[in-house]
């Protein structure tokens, strides 16, 4: 073997043929990706156009959502996406994180695993199977309390106040508090259930993260006789706090577009909020309720325009998230 | 993890203050009771479910139709049926286009399309999927009318993200001398991709597929007006479908006790059936 054999890339040439076919089918069909996308803009776009031109800006701002008299506006809706998602979210943050420290920081590794899967299967639950247990199990307790809150004389002052009020049309942030209904439907059943379903998502991201902060930043504090508490405080969460941010606005993703749980829980009323306990409804409870029945052009373009705001919503969200999780995360953690 | 195994036992704990010790052991406290608050739903569910919903699981159940409103007696069998006629043909959907989507970002990074197919798939994987419906909606059910093949399409179309995603990070944990050493023996490189890197990754790829069909299997959302329902066994995809999630949405909201009975039977076979998936595919991923 004094002289390396020199073969002419013979092969390589023969088969770029047959490469380039298998290229083209790979990209046919990963183009599907692109327009299922540029299918869905104009499904929708096209679809919600004709309630956009009538109501223009107005649609977002009406408070009024009446389809027997033809008039659009999604404000209520959009504040109840608003309010229900944002107050799972301040509820489940805590939470998911302080489960992703117990199985990153805490547990031992034959509990660690066991305890992170069941998080991953709360994930796995479908939306109608929280909405039936929410109707069937919760809402019953929240009725129960409604009704002794009714029951109770010195509760009256306050309920008939607050009844005031609201037949004037006006708001307080005391009454916000205040029951409305019976039977447990309403916001507050939706927000419980919304912070069960996107707990899994902040935790197995915040679990990931603080996993990979590296063990020296641990040490250098443990060595200065620092706590655990300590450790976690000072030296875990700041270095994972943006990845965990990035989890967050994942799970508010979720929180925007969650459906069916949402529909049968939040009593579907098109008012405007005026109580945590009321009746309320959102962008897709809205669609999963009406859209089905939705006869009449501009209510069933209405409805559409529902669906493109939320997707635009949630492409918007999603974009935070991956920016945050991919502009401040510290090196070495990605 | 054990981490604190790591530090050695001479540590000064003498000079510890009772406040900073208290405040350790409260915080740990927390962070244990905040894991059990976490994890209870779950087996809240699960428990409720098989006190309400193991009795009804007996063989009618599983052969015969539901009754008419109110009456006593029935099963899910067009659930059943459906679900797994749509799942099929969703997965031919999910499975072709996210894998070769996966194939595509992990094997032709530098191609000019690559960041927009990877940009779009991480937008699809944020679409909720009532919007999905909408657009199957818009796409067939307004042309062709309600069927099974509308719901199986917003169903595919949600597992695409899914599905790529997975694809393409197994497809790169396979090392790159197994391709060199591929095409090196002078194999085109659709020969190395198709028979050496794909059966290198086929658990990982299993997984993703497993984790995409589980995850869709219990959309009931773009359901509600694609496949729309149907009470009776159907096998014609060009006609309305049920669904098990669907089922069990018409059954919680009825006011029947025998809807609502079957209901929570079917969610209970519903839940069992992705916990199974879920727990396969990791077994799946881990034996690779």
């Amino acid at each position: 073997m004094s002289e390396p054999a020199r073969r002419p890339p013979a092969r390589a040439a023969l088969s770029s043929g047959s490469d380039r076919v298998f290229q083209i089918l790979i990209l046919g069909l990963a183009s599907v990706i692109v327009l299922v996308f540029v299918l869905s803009v104009y499904q929708l776009g096209r679809e919600a156009w004709p309630a956009l031109r009538t109501f223009g800006w107005h649609f977002f701002t009406g408070r009024t959502w009446n389809p027997v008299g033809g008039t659009f506006g999604a404000a209520s809706m959009i504040a109840g996406t608003l309010v229900t998602s944002l107050a799972a979210l301040v509820i489940s943050v805590p939470l998911a994180v302080a489960s992703a420290l117990f199985v990153a920081e805490y547990a031992p590794k034959w509990l660690a695993n066991p305890v992170g899967y069941l998080i991953e299967l709360l994930a796995a639950v479908p939306s109608v199977v929280y909405g039936l247990w929410a109707l069937f199990v919760i809402a019953p307790v929240l009725g129960r309390w409604q009704t002794a809150y009714f029951l109770d004389p010195t509760n009256l002052p306050t309920i008939t106040r607050c009844n005031n009020l609201w037949a004037e049309g006006q708001t307080s942030l005391q009454c916000f508090f205040v029951p409305t209904g019976a039977g447990g439907r309403g916001l507050a059943l939706a927000v419980i259930i919304l912070t069960v379903m996107i707990l899994p998502y902040t935790a197995s991201v915040a679990r990931d993260v603080i996993r990979l902060v590296p063990q020296d930043q641990r040490e250098a504090m443990y060595a200065l006789g620092a706590t655990k508490w300590e450790v976690i405080s000072r030296a875990v969460l700041p270095y994972a706090r943006a990845g965990i941010l990035g989890g967050v606005i994942l799970a508010l993703g979720r929180a925007l577009g969650e459906t069916l749980a949402v529909a049968m829980v939040i009593g579907d009323s098109q008012e405007m909020i005026r109580s945590l306990w009321g009746n309320a409804s959102t962008l897709a409870s809205v669609i999963a309720n009406q859209f089905g029945d939705a006869q009449e052009a501009l209510h069933r373009s209405s409805v559409v325009a529902l669906g493109l705001s939320l997707f635009v919503l949630s492409v918007a969200v999603n974009f935070a998230a991956r920016w945050i999780i991919a502009r401040l995360t510290p090196k070495g953690i990605q | 993890m054990m981490r604190a195994a790591a530090v050695p036992s001479t540590r000064p704990r003498a000079r510890l203050s009772p406040a900073r010790r208290l405040k350790n052991l409260l915080m740990g406290a927390l962070i244990l009771l905040a894991t059990l608050l976490v994890v209870a739903p779950l087996i809240l569910i699960f428990v409720y479910l098989l006190r309400e919903g193991l009795g009804a699981l007996n063989l009618d159940f599983f052969t015969r139709t539901p009754a008419p409103e109110g009456e006593a007696g029935g099963g899910l069998l067009n659930a059943i049926t459906g679900s797994l006629e749509m799942l099929a043909m969703a997965s031919v959907i999910g499975v072709l286009v996210g894998v070769a989507g996966g194939i595509f970002l992990a094997e032709y990074p530098r191609h000019p399309l690559m960041p927009t197919v990877r940009m779009l798939s991480d937008v699809l994987a944020g679409i909720p999927a009532i919007v999905m419906g909408l657009v199957a909606y818009g796409l067939i059910v307004l042309k062709f009318g309600f069927s099974g093949l509308a719901g199986a399409l917003a169903l595919g179309f949600l597992m695409i993200p899914i599905v790529v995603r997975t694809t393409e990070e197994v497809l790169k944990l396979v090392p790159l001398s197994v391709r060199e050493a591929g095409l090196s023996l002078g194999l085109p490189r659709w020969v190395v991709i198709l028979r050496i890197v794909l059966p290198a990754a086929a658990g990982g790829i299993v997984t993703g597929v497993m984790l995409a069909l589980a995850r869709v299997a219990g959309e009931a959302a773009p359901l509600l007006f694609t496949a729309f329902g149907n009470s009776g066994v159907n096998f014609d995809p060009t006609k309305p479908m049920s669904a098990l999630p669907l089922e069990i949405y018409r059954g919680a909201t009825s006011a029947y006790d025998e809807n609502q009975r079957l209901a929570k039977a079917g969610a209970l076979l519903l839940i069992t059936l992705i916990f199974v998936t879920s727990l396969l595919a990791r077994r799946v991923s881990r034996r690779k």
